[in-house]
C-alpha cells in the first residue's frame, strides 16, 4: 500500500515534465514530421500532402545535400578523432600525479564553458586566410617565427576548407574528452598496473594492453557525445565563415532553406533526417549502456 | 515484454536528447520571437493604459529592422516629423534588431501566422515583398494613395512596374540604393595607367595591367556579395531588356546569351581576391581604399561606409579623391535599384494610423528627413540635392534620368524562394566553376518556381 502511494506521488511529481516534454518535444517532432510530408512553400502553412517527395529530392536529386553529407562526414571524422587523441593524451599527462593538477584540469576544461559562437568569432580572427601584405592571425604568427610552410588559407581552402572548422571544435571539446578519460583512468585500480609491472611489462605495454582496453567504454561514450554534437554543428560554422556553400552542413541548409527561402517542407525534411541520423548513432548505445547497467 | 518496454523507453530518452540540440536550429527563432513579441505587446499595453480610452485611430505600430546607425537616426527623424503632422496619433516603434532584417522577418512571419499584424512594416520593394505578403493575402494595393498624393508624377516611370503586381502598387518606397556601382581607387588606376572600364572586355584588359603590379583587380567578399556581382554581370552582359526578361520568363535561362554572360562571370571571378569567402562587404570595399585592389562592385552603402566619420563606424574619406565610382561595366545609363518600403496590411489594427504613416513615408519632407541621415537617396525625384553629398547627388541625377531595373540580391526581381535556389546554384558554382551545370541549375530554379514554363 505504502509503496503504491509513493509510486503514485512520484508519478504526479514528474507528470508536469512528462506533459511539457510530450508537447514541446514529441508534439513538435510530430508536427515537423507532418510538415516534412507537405508542399509548404511560402509564409502561410500549407499542409497539402506531398508524400516522401521532400525526402527523395534531398537524397537523390540535390547536389547541395550531397555537399552537406560529405562535409559532415569529413568534419565528424576529424573532430571525433582529434578530440579523442588529444583528450586521451592530456588525461594521461594529468594522471601522472603532477603538481598543480587541479589548475591544469580547469585550464583544459574551460574552453567547454564557452559557446561555439564565441569560439567561432575568435577563431575567425585567428584563421584569417589573408596573405601577403594583409596577413594576420595565425598566418602572421607563422610568418614572424619563420614557419612559412604552415601559412595556409584555412577554411577558404578549396574542397577541404571544412577540415579547418574542426580545429576550433577540437580546441573546445578536447578538454571535455580529457575529463571523461581522466575519470576512466582514475577508476582503474592500481593493483592492475602493479600486477602488470610484476609480470615485467613496460609502461608503454601497460597502457597498450591494460589501460586502453579498460578505457573502451569511456571511448565509446565520448564518441557518441562528440558524434552527435558534430552531426548538429551549426553555430560554429556560421560564426567562423558565415553562410557559404563550400562549408554547408545539413543544419545550415535547414536554416537557410526554411527561413531565407521559405521552403518549410524541405527544411522540415532535413530536420527529420538529422534527427534520424542522431538516433541511429545514439539508440544502440543507450540500449547497450542501460542493459549493462541493469546487469550490474 | 520487458525488453520491449525498455526499447520504447530508450527511444523516448534518445529523442529527448537528440531534439534538444535539434531545436536550437528549428525553433529557437520562434521562442526568440515569442519573447520579442511579448515585449512589444507589453509596451503596447502600457501606452494603451496611459491613453486610456484613446480611439482606434489614436495610434500606429510600425515594424522595421532599423535599429542602429544612420537607419535608426533616419527613422527617428521621420517619427519626429510624424509627431508634428499627426500629434494625436501615438507612434509605436516596433523595430527588431538583427542582420539585414533576418530576425525581424522571422518575428514578422510569426506575428502574421498568429493573425497579429503590425499596422505597417518594412520590406524590400519588389518581389521579395510581393512574393511573400501579396501571395499570402496580407497587404493591400496602394494605387489610390499614390494618385491622391501625386506620387506617380514624382517617382520614375520605370520604377512603378517593379513594385507592382498586375497593375497594383503594393508599397511605398522610402529610400533608394543603387546596386550597379563600381568603386575604384583613382591612385592605383593612374599608376597602372588604365581608364575606368565601361565594358567587361575593357575590364579584363585593365585587370592585366593591375595584376602586373601585383595588386588585386576586383575585391569581393562572402557569398552574397558574389550574387551581387553576378546580377551586375548579367545586367551588363545581357542589357536591360533581356535582363528584365529573365525575371518574367521572356528570356530563356538556357539561351546562348545567358551562357555568354555566365562565362563572363566565371572570367570575372578569376580576377578576384583569393580570400573572398572570408571577407565581409566592408572588408572587401576597404581593400580598394587601402590600395590593395583597384575595383569593388557593391551597392552604394559603400559610399556611406567610406564617407561617414570614424565616430559613426565609417572611414572618413573624401569622395572623388580617396575613391571614385562609376556604373559597373556595361550598365551606364541603367540604375539597378533596391529600396526599403512600407506596406498597408489587409488587417491593420489601426488603418487610419497606418495610412497617416505611409503619407509621411512617401512625402517630400519625410524622405528628406530620412535619406541624408541614412545615406541613401529619395525614391521621389524632387528632393533637395543640397542635402546630399557628392556621390548621392550624382546618384540622384541618374535616378531621375536613367532606366530603372531591379536588383536580385536585394529582393526586387525575384521572390525569396527563387533567390535562395539561385544562391544554392551560385554556391555550388563557386566551388566547382562548372558553367554548364550552373546554367542548367539556374534554368531549373526558374522552372521550379513557376516563372518559366
Amino acid at each position: 500500500m505504502r509503496i503504491k502511494r509513493d509510486a503514485l506521488l512520484g508519478f504526479l511529481m514528474v507528470l508536469p515534465s512528462i506533459i511539457a516534454i510530450g508537447i514541446f518535444v514529441y508534439g513538435f517532432i510530430g508536427w515537423t514530421g507532418r510538415v516534412s510530408l507537405s508542399n509548404w512553400v511560402g509564409l502561410l502553412p500549407n499542409y497539402e500532402w506531398a508524400g516522401l517527395k521532400n525526402y527523395t529530392n534531398l537524397l537523390f536529386n540535390d547536389p547541395r545535400f550531397m555537399v552537406d553529407i560529405r562535409n559532415t562526414v569529413i568534419f565528424t571524422v576529424l573532430f571525433v578523432l582529434g578530440c579523442l587523441i588529444l583528450g586521451l593524451f592530456l588525461a594521461v599527462l594529468l594522471d601522472q600525479g603532477l603538481r598543480g593538477e587541479a589548475f591544469f584540469r580547469s585550464l583544459f576544461l574551460f574552453p567547454m564553458a564557452i559557446s561555439f559562437i564565441v569560439t567561432g568569432v575568435v577563431w575567425r580572427w585567428l584563421m584569417n586566410p589573408a596573405q601577403g601584405s594583409r596577413i594576420s592571425g595565425l598566418n602572421l604568427l607563422f610568418d614572424r617565427i619563420g614557419l612559412d610552410s604552415l601559412i595556409n588559407s584555412w577554411h577558404a581552402t578549396p574542397t577541404w576548407g571544412i577540415a579547418a572548422i574542426a580545429i576550433p571544435a577540437i580546441w573546445q571539446m578536447s578538454g571535455y574528452t580529457m575529463a571523461l578519460y581522466l575519470g576512466g583512468l582514475r577508476a582503474i585500480p592500481d593493483d592492475l598496473r602493479e600486477a602488470a609491472r610484476v609480470d615485467g611489462a613496460s609502461e608503454v605495454e601497460i597502457y597498450r594492453h591494460v589501460i586502453l582496453p579498460l578505457l573502451r567504454p569511456v571511448t565509446l561514450s565520448a564518441m557518441i557525445i562528440l558524434g552527435h554534437i558534430s552531426l548538429k554543428v551549426f553555430d560554429l560554422i556560421i560564426a567562423v565563415a558565415g553562410k557559404q556553400l563550400a562549408l554547408d552542413v545539413p543544419a545550415i541548409y535547414m536554416w537557410t532553406t526554411t527561413f531565407d527561402g521559405q521552403f518549410y517542407g524541405r527544411g522540415a525534411a532535413i530536420a527529420m533526417l538529422l534527427l534520424l541520423s542522431v538516433a541511429i548513432l545514439v539508440i544502440p548505445y543507450l540500449y547497450y549502456t542501460i542493459r549493462t547497467e541493469a546487469e550490474l | 515484454m520487458k525488453r520491449y518496454g525498455l526499447m520504447v523507453l530508450l527511444l523516448l530518452v534518445v529523442l529527448t536528447v537528440a531534439s534538444c540540440g535539434n531545436r536550437t536550429a528549428t525553433t529557437e527563432t520562434d521562442s526568440g520571437s515569442a519573447g520579442e513579441m511579448s515585449e512589444t505587446t507589453d509596451s503596447e499595453g502600457t501606452t494603451e493604459e496611459s491613453g486610456d480610452t484613446s480611439a482606434e485611430t489614436g495610434e500606429v505600430e510600425v515594424f522595421s529592422w532599423w535599429t542602429g546607425g544612420g537607419e535608426a537616426a533616419g527613422l527617428e527623424a521621420m517619427i519626429e516629423l510624424f509627431a508634428e503632422e499627426y500629434p494625436d496619433i501615438t507612434f509605436n516603434n516596433a523595430a527588431v534588431a538583427g542582420g539585414a532584417g533576418t530576425n525581424a522577418r522571422a518575428v514578422l512571419a510569426t506575428r502574421l501566422q498568429a493573425g497579429d499584424p503590425p499596422d505597417s512594416w518594412q520590406g524590400h520593394a519588389g518581389q521579395e515583398l510581393i512574393g511573400t505578403y501579396v501571395a499570402a493575402n496580407q497587404i493591400q494595393p496602394l494605387n489610390d494613395m499614390y494618385e491622391a498624393n501625386g506620387w506617380m508624377e514624382v517617382m520614375p516611370e520605370t520604377l512603378i512596374p517593379l513594385i507592382s503586381q498586375d497593375g497594383n502598387i503594393y508599397s511605398v518606397p522610402v529610400n533608394i540604393h543603387r546596386a550597379n556601382v563600381m568603386w575604384t581607387n583613382p591612385t592605383l588606376l593612374a599608376e597602372a595607367n588604365v581608364d575606368v572600364p565601361t565594358s567587361w572586355d575593357e575590364f579584363f584588359t585593365a585587370c592585366e595591367a593591375i595584376e602586373a603590379m601585383d595588386k588585386v583587380c576586383l575585391a569581393m567578399g562572402e557569398q552574397w556579395t558574389a550574387m551581387h556581382l553576378l546580377e551586375t554581370v548579367l545586367l551588363g552582359s545581357l542589357g536591360v531588356e533581356r535582363y528584365n526578361g529573365l525575371w518574367t520568363g521572356e528570356t530563356d535561362w538556357a539561351s546562348a546569351e545567358v551562357t555568354t554572360a555566365l562565362e563572363s562571370f566565371a572570367q570575372v571571378l578569376d580576377h578576384v581576391n583569393s580570400d573572398a569567402s572570408a571577407l565581409s562587404w566592408q572588408d572587401a570595399a576597404q581593400l580598394v581604399v587601402n590600395g590593395d585592389a583597384a575595383f569593388n562592385i557593391m551597392g552604394d552603402w559603400v559610399n556611406g561606409y567610406f564617407a561617414s566619420s570614424p565616430d559613426s563606424g565609417g572611414l572618413g574619406l573624401t569622395p572623388n579623391d580617396a575613391y571614385g565610382w562609376a556604373a559597373s561595366p556595361g550598365t551606364a545609363g541603367t540604375f539597378q535599384f533596391l529600396s526599403d518600403s512600407f506596406v498597408l496590411p489587409v488587417d491593420a489594427p489601426h488603418p487610419d494610423g497606418a495610412t497617416a504613416w505611409l503619407n509621411v513615408a512617401g512625402s517630400k519632407a519625410g524622405q528628406e528627413a530620412f535619406n541624408p541621415v541614412k545615406g541613401s537617396i529619395c525614391a521621389r525625384t524632387d528632393c533637395d540635392a543640397a542635402l546630399f553629398d557628392a556621390y548621392l547627388q550624382s546618384a540622384m541625377d541618374d535616378w531621375s534620368s536613367n532606366e530603372v531595373v531591379g536588383s536580385l540580391t536585394h529582393g526586387v526581381v525575384a521572390n525569396d524562394s527563387w533567390k535562395s535556389e539561385i544562391d544554392t546554384a551560385l554556391g555550388l558554382f563557386l566551388t566547382d566553376r562548372n558553367v554548364e551545370s550552373f546554367q542548367s541549375a539556374l534554368a531549373a530554379a526558374c522552372a521550379s518556381i513557376g516563372a518559366c514554363q
